[in-house]
């Protein structure tokens, strides 16, 4: 008696929208054990967690905030994933978008009219983050080099110059006890709104959103982007430019999540400080990735593991648990998804044979 | 205190050893056709499990052997979704990674910052005695060793054994292995295992002797370097050495200028140096192999194998 799995002919289509809710709570589950193990009542720890992101409107702003980031991040590696260019160097672009944006904050708001400020520190973001982008971007189109290694190695490389800045020569000349930056001026925040931490970094994430789908689904880069990823040989007897369109979709990428950057420093902290290299870009693979590199999925997404991380503080605070759950936990959530969507490929079999050396369930040909 | 140079040679050796142990697992792991981008999350696992062990019962050796088992097992959901469930190698090692590095920060909060034991430097006499070289390579904490031995033992069991064959067909022809009779899915597995194990022994290097204690992340990216480095050594354990002692180089290079007060290079970029360098070493290999159209990869690298029914 033994179990096997074996390939479907045509994948299952119906499974996909109730699998992933499936595999997601698999996985929270799985994660009740880790609080049992730490000596918590799982119960107890996911009912804090629904109350620290769903249990009134401010606690639910607090996850939009979480949320903003992760969006952008989600879309740039998504974007990249599309065309199979694994963007793992999110989070440094991340950080180069807010190095960017800070300069001209620091710097330059001085000699712009007011309201351009902050236009020109998005851009800044932007800008930052592509040109980061592109590094690992131009390795691969030119080199074949591994972008995963690239983009991720530049990630270290980026905080270690973020460090230096903030540190050092944009040190905050006031020195107050938090290293960092000066503060930006006033000009150069983001606007809040409702009366809550939520600022311009969301309808920046959301309106990224709709270009992203917009771009794939109705423009020729988006198709040839699509093809590439879905075929790349027929894309190569297409004439597609792969070498261009790495280029291109690396800088994008990485622009969004430079716009992620930036969003965290004008609409969050209004300085460049320790706190910005928190991780954003590494959840937005599993963002990208959960929400099956599709923009609008992504967006639910980044809310769901967004309410996620929010419920994780709050069960710090509460219940004396690392935060750091929250991070487990969406790496259980990844697997289980990865394991339920076998059930759309494959199908179990119980094979009532018994185990021959050769015996592979089929008679042997003469 | 000692020459500069005989400072550089020393440390050059212990920084590399962590990424080495590394370096040789996934060599073993890609050798079979699993690509494991869990390196990072296994170290971590590693290092963790080797401090939380050392705490419990007080053995340095055994938080070692308490690392490498279970490391190698938390290679095994890798190797599960890879092997048996055929996922995107690249995703689930991807999610390996993260998923350790969420689990040892959650798990390793209690630890942060106690005072551990740590393997001390052991001369080895009366090697040590000899100049020069007995100094560089024979004074060291004892977990660096065992390294000397394995590297030899890797090159000659993937190249000389009838096993180290078995171990290659599975990763360049695993149909043609599996029609003689190889058992392409359980060598997978094995090996791995054997991945995971060495990359929580580099972990439990970097926490019981390089840098003893606990930190979140405190791999700072070895695992990756060694990634990268697999690639460099072009699939090979003795060209893994050169690549490692080069990654060992840089750091010590590093500590050289930060204890001297050279400031003649800003201690920012000495911190970049070691990542800029795998970028560097990596885009240099890449372009001779393609030059010379030979890739080393195993050739069914990252594929998962089905056996046509």
């Amino acid at each position: 008696m033994r179990l096997t799995l074996r390939k479907r002919l045509t994948p299952l289509s119906w499974p996909r929208l109730f699998l992933i809710p499936a595999s997601i709570l698999m996985a929270l589950i799985l994660g009740g054990f880790l609080f049992l193990w730490v000596g918590v009542n799982p119960i107890r720890a996911y009912l804090e967690i629904c109350k620290g992101s769903f249990g009134n409107l401010y606690n639910f702003s607090e996850v939009l905030v979480r949320a903003t980031p992760l969006v952008l991040c989600g879309l740039s590696v998504g974007l990249a994933g599309r065309m199979l260019v694994w963007n793992i160097g999110a989070e440094g672009q991340l950080v180069m978008g807010g190095v960017a944006g800070a300069g001209v904050a620091l710097f330059l708001s001085p000699y712009l009219p007011g309201p351009l400020v902050v236009p020109a520190m998005v851009m800044a973001g932007f800008i930052g983050g592509a040109l980061w982008g592109l590094i690992p971007g131009i390795l691969k189109a030119r080199f074949e080099v591994n972008e995963i290694i690239t983009s991720l190695m530049l990630n270290y490389v980026a905080i270690f110059w973020l460090e230096h800045l903030y540190f050092g020569p944009w040190r905050d000349p006031a020195g107050r006890g938090f290293p960092g930056t000066a503060m930006f001026p006033d000009v150069a925040w983001f606007p809040r709104f409702f009366g809550t931490r939520i600022h311009l970094g969301l309808p920046i994430g959301l309106a990224a959103a709709l270009f992203v789908w917009f771009l794939l689904a109705y423009t020729r880069w988006g198709y040839e982007i699509r093809v590439v990823g879905a075929n790349t040989r027929a894309a190569q007897y297409a004439r597609m430019n792969i070498t261009r369109n790495i280029l291109w979709v690396m800088v994008i990428s990485g622009g969004l999540a430079g716009l992620a950057g930036i969003a965290e420093t004008a609409g969050i902290h209004y300085r460049l400080q320790q706190g910005l290299a928190v991780g954003n870009g590494y959840v937005g693979i599993v963002v990208a990735w959960l929400g099956r590199l599709n923009p609008g999925s992504i967006v639910v997404i980044s809310v769901l593991l967004g309410a996620l991380m929010v419920g994780g503080d709050q069960v710090q605070i509460t219940m004396h648990v690392p935060s750091a759950i929250s991070l487990a936990l969406q790496g259980a959530i990844l697997f289980c998804v990865l394991g339920g969507q076998i059930f759309q490929d494959y199908t179990l079999h119980v094979d009532r044979r018994s185990k021959g050396p050769t015996d592979r369930g089929e008679p042997r040909r003469p | 205190m000692e020459s500069g140079a005989l400072f550089i040679a020393k440390v050059t050796i212990t920084s590399s050893m962590a990424v080495l142990y590394a370096t040789i697992g996934e060599i073993f792991a890609e050798r079979s056709g699993i690509l494991n981008l869990g390196v990072e999350g296994m170290m971590l696992v590693g290092a963790l499990t080797g401090v939380a062990t050392v705490h419990s019962v007080n053995s340095l050796w055994a938080g070692v052997v308490a690392a490498m088992l279970v490391a190698g097992f938390f290679a095994l959901i890798h190797g599960f979704f890879s092997i048996t469930l055929r996922v995107n190698q690249v995703v689930s090692g991807l999610a390996l990674t993260l998923f350790g590095i969420g689990l040892t920060d959650f798990l390793g909060r209690p630890l942060i910052g106690k005072i551990s034991l740590k393997f001390e430097p052991l001369a080895l006499s009366p090697l040590d005695r000899i100049p020069v070289v007995g100094q560089i390579f024979f004074n060291h904490p004892a977990l660096v060793y065992p390294a000397y031995v394995l590297v030899p033992l890797a090159f000659f069991f993937l190249y000389k054994t009838r096993s180290g064959l078995q171990l290659r067909s599975i990763g360049e022809n695993p149909s043609a292995a599996d029609t003689v009779g190889i058992s392409v899915s359980g060598l997978r597995y094995l090996y791995t295992f054997v991945g995971g194990m060495l990359a929580g022994l580099g972990g439990a290097y970097l926490s019981l002797a390089y840098t003893p204690g606990w930190k979140e992340q405190m791999t700072g990216g070895q695992g990756w370097i060694a990634i990268a480095l697999v690639i460099f050594a072009m699939w090979d354990p003795l060209k893994a050495v050169g690549g490692a002692l080069l990654f060992g180089f840089i750091n010590a290079f590093q500590f050289y200028c930060q204890a001297a007060g050279l400031t003649v290079i800003p201690s920012y970029i000495l911190r970049m140096l070691p990542y800029l360098f795998t970028i560097g070493v990596l885009v240099v290999i890449t372009r001779w192999e393609v030059a010379k159209k030979r890739v080393g990869a195993p050739a069914a690298l990252g594929i998962p194998f089905e056996r046509e029914q």
